[in-house]
């Protein structure tokens, strides 16, 4: 669905990571929950991918698929090629070697995701001393210039420590820290600032940005928030209800978005700049329910474009005129078609998807 | 970063009056973690007050030093003329039922095993006859107004709802009993933005219909300055800036009230990131810093900020600072503003 041409980012070479038709199933009591449906994306070497989607529509799911790291109940279809090699297919053995000194992930809570009973320095020489057999010495002084890197002070001191001794902040720079100790040519963050402080977050993206110019990694940034990937992603793919809703590279996104779910999210932020008591711009209903979606696209019934068709049909990806934009609507924001689409919802008082304009939204 | 001071306290019609309010907890070994240290404010019947700070700055603890959850260590709680502190623990329960809260997370603050007509009439059915209001109305009555169908939902439990439902439930059992103020301990920051933006905009929608007085606490500075007629600005148990929040947000007056406004991720990929950021770690409230609390991460910090605590004084019409060098351009009062 990708093509390979809109490289955006500097790189030689193919793309790092190559996903095409992505798609994965859990099997639940209530019955097939299909988390990610259908996902194709390219990355290139140095690039970063923001990843924006609410709780539920996928965005964790499939990059846990591309590490291949779920639990043997997910059903996974589809192929994810890191450079140019199927990581499911991968050896038993090679698979050990590979996450952590190929790809490695830092994950959202610090305080769960490192281990409570052992100290940090321990946490960042393990991957150290397995991946790259070094020795004691040299791994210690790999943690120390690790801490250093990641801006933590008094790194001795630190490695001896336990993480429930370190602020929230300071784990996860551990946790960066313990995900770059092999030089890994991917770094997948999955809302790696979500659990932090305003002025902590600010702290830990421009580490992160920076580290990654630094090291010429490419990364995936996963965030809930537009705020955070406005600024630091190079190319951004909104995500809803499994699927890809629109993509393209982050100034054309904001200048000229297309899906009305794209448009629906930005506008129900409360700015900064807007004048206090402003009224938000609220999305009726809640997100689809994975085990039963909706049939056709999955935003309809919240959108204030639907028309019929988008209940009975499931949109393509299809591209707009600008190079690596693609959405997957009939009534895009910003064209005639889509205009006229809610002009026309306006004046019958409900959308072609049943959702009623004239009451107060309710979720 | 004093609190102390009482500049910002205005005359006049006030429905609450915290003064000097003193929050300190027991740690051990003889030592004790100051969260909240001296804090005074004042909220006008019909007001929304943001309390806006980050993790450890006793926010939190302030909006519950109100409801007496737990007793202050000292310091003073008016409401509605009413000395909270000193009341007796009758009357307290009488007083608590016109101030309300709503928590942070809306699904472990509903008891999973009742339905949700039970836990929004609790506080009807406690209370019975001496309200006089006929409970299954008004518990309709609210779960209606909060924008949930009564039919639909009485007989439900917790589990059968979303984030945003169940903090539309909290909503309405804090609704149900009439009250003035109702404390909002972060109420929306367990929620999605597209869902957020309902419950800010319901919170708004009550507070006109129900002609409530909300306190409204959070670590979300753009979400605060939606909803707030004043905004406060706390850093590790003391007041920084209280404005009105368009001044706030536009002309900040205290150091860390603009690395804060800096720290905010804005939507925008054309905004430059700006190196406004804030070094070091919070210090440890058991041990705070003397002086100005904030002198050990401020980019400005002088000698006499170790030695001098500042002093809560205005720096324009309604804007008030705790800072012995507050930024230029919020400054429009002649003199040092110590009137």
């Amino acid at each position: 669905m990708v093509s390979t041409t809109n490289t955006s980012a500097g790189g030689s070479g193919g793309p790092i990571l190559d996903v095409e038709h992505l798609s994965t199933e859990f099997r639940t009591s209530r019955g097939l929950l299909r988390a990610v449906d259908d996902v194709s994306f390219t990355l290139d070497r140095g690039e970063t991918l923001g990843i924006v989607g609410e709780s539920g529509s996928g965005k964790s799911v499939l990059v846990r698929s591309i590490m291949n790291i779920l639990p043997r109940t997910a059903n996974i279809t589809g192929s994810v090629k890191f450079e140019g090699r199927d990581v499911g297919t991968l050896p038993k053995a090679e698979q050990r070697h590979f996450w952590g000194t190929q790809m490695a992930m830092v994950f959202q809570d610090p305080m769960t995701s490192l281990n409570p009973v052992k100290r940090v320095g321990r946490q960042i020489t393990d991957p150290l001393r397995f991946h790259l057999k070094l020795n004691r010495d040299e791994s210690n002084a790999r943690a120390l210039e690790l801490l250093r890197l990641v801006g933590i002070p008094e790194p001795e001191r630190r490695l001896r420590q336990f993480p429930h001794e370190l602020s929230g902040g300071m784990r996860q720079r551990i946790g960066i820290a313990i995900a770059l100790a092999c030089n890994p040519k991917l770094l997948i963050a999955d809302e790696p600032t979500t659990a932090l402080d305003v002025t902590v977050q600010k702290q830990i993206l421009d580490l992160l940005k920076g580290l990654q110019r630094e090291l010429h990694m490419a990364m995936i940034l996963i965030t809930h928030d537009l705020g955070v990937v406005a600024g630091r992603a190079d190319r951004i793919s909104v995500m809803y209800g499994g699927r890809v809703a629109e993509t393209a590279d982050t100034n054309v996104l904001f200048r000229n978005m297309k899906h009305p779910y794209t448009e629906a999210l930005l506008d129900s932020i409360p700015r900064i700049e807007h004048p206090s008591h402003t009224r938000l711009q609220a999305i009726a209903g809640r997100p689809p329910d994975m085990v039963n979606p909706p049939p056709g696209c999955r935003f309809a019934p919240r959108c204030l474009y639907a028309q019929e068709s988008c209940v009975a049909e499931l949109p393509p990806l299809i591209p707009s005129s600008e190079p690596g934009h693609r959405y997957a609507c009939f009534f895009p924001v910003g064209t005639a078609e889509g205009m006229a689409a809610r002009e026309r919802n306006r004046e019958a008082g409900h959308t072609g998807a049943g959702l009623d304009l004239t009451v107060q939204v309710v979720s | 970063m004093a609190g102390t001071g009482k500049a910002h306290l205005r005359d006049g019609e006030v429905l609450l009056r915290v003064e000097d309010l003193v929050v300190e907890f027991p740690a051990g070994r003889n030592r004790k973690v100051h969260a909240v240290s001296g804090v005074s404010f004042d909220v006008k019947p019909g007001e929304t007050l943001g309390l806006v700070g980050e993790s450890g700055c006793g926010k939190s603890t302030t909006g519950r030093a109100i409801m007496q959850l737990p007793h202050p260590t000292s310091g003073s709680v008016k409401f509605d003329g009413v000395e909270m502190t000193s009341l007796s623990s009758e009357d307290l329960r009488r007083t608590r039922t016109r101030m309300q809260m709503i928590f942070q997370d809306p699904i472990s603050s509903l008891n999973p095993r009742r339905k949700v007509k039970d836990i929004v009439a609790e506080g009807l059915s406690i209370w019975g006859s001496t309200i006089g209001t006929f409970s299954k109305t008004r518990v309709n009555e609210v779960l209606d107004a909060v924008g949930l169908d009564p039919d639909v939902v009485a007989d439900r439990r917790p589990h059968q709802f979303s984030g945003g439902q169940c903090q539309r439930i909290c909503i309405a059992r804090a609704l149900v009993l009439d009250p003035k103020v109702i404390i909002c301990d972060e109420p929306v920051s367990a929620l999605d933005v597209s869902v957020q933006a309902q419950i800010l905009n319901l919170l708004e929608d009550m507070k006109a219909r129900y002609g409530l007085t909300l306190i409204f606490i959070a670590h979300d500075l753009a979400v605060v300055k939606n909803v707030s007629d004043r905004v406060i600005v706390m850093y590790l148990g003391k007041i920084c800036e209280v404005a009105e929040p368009d001044a706030l947000y536009s002309s900040p007056a205290h150091p860390y009230t603009k690395i804060l406004l800096a720290s905010i991720p804005e939507p925008d990929p054309l905004r430059p990131i700006t190196d406004d950021r804030i070094s070091g770690e919070l210090p440890s409230p058991m041990a705070p810093p003397s002086g100005c609390r904030f002198r050990t991460r401020c980019p400005q910090v002088q000698d006499v900020c170790a030695q001098v605590e500042p002093e809560i004084r205005e720096v324009s019409p309604g804007h008030y600072v705790a800072c012995h060098f507050p930024l230029e351009s919020a400054v429009t009062l002649a003199g040092n503003g110590k009137h």
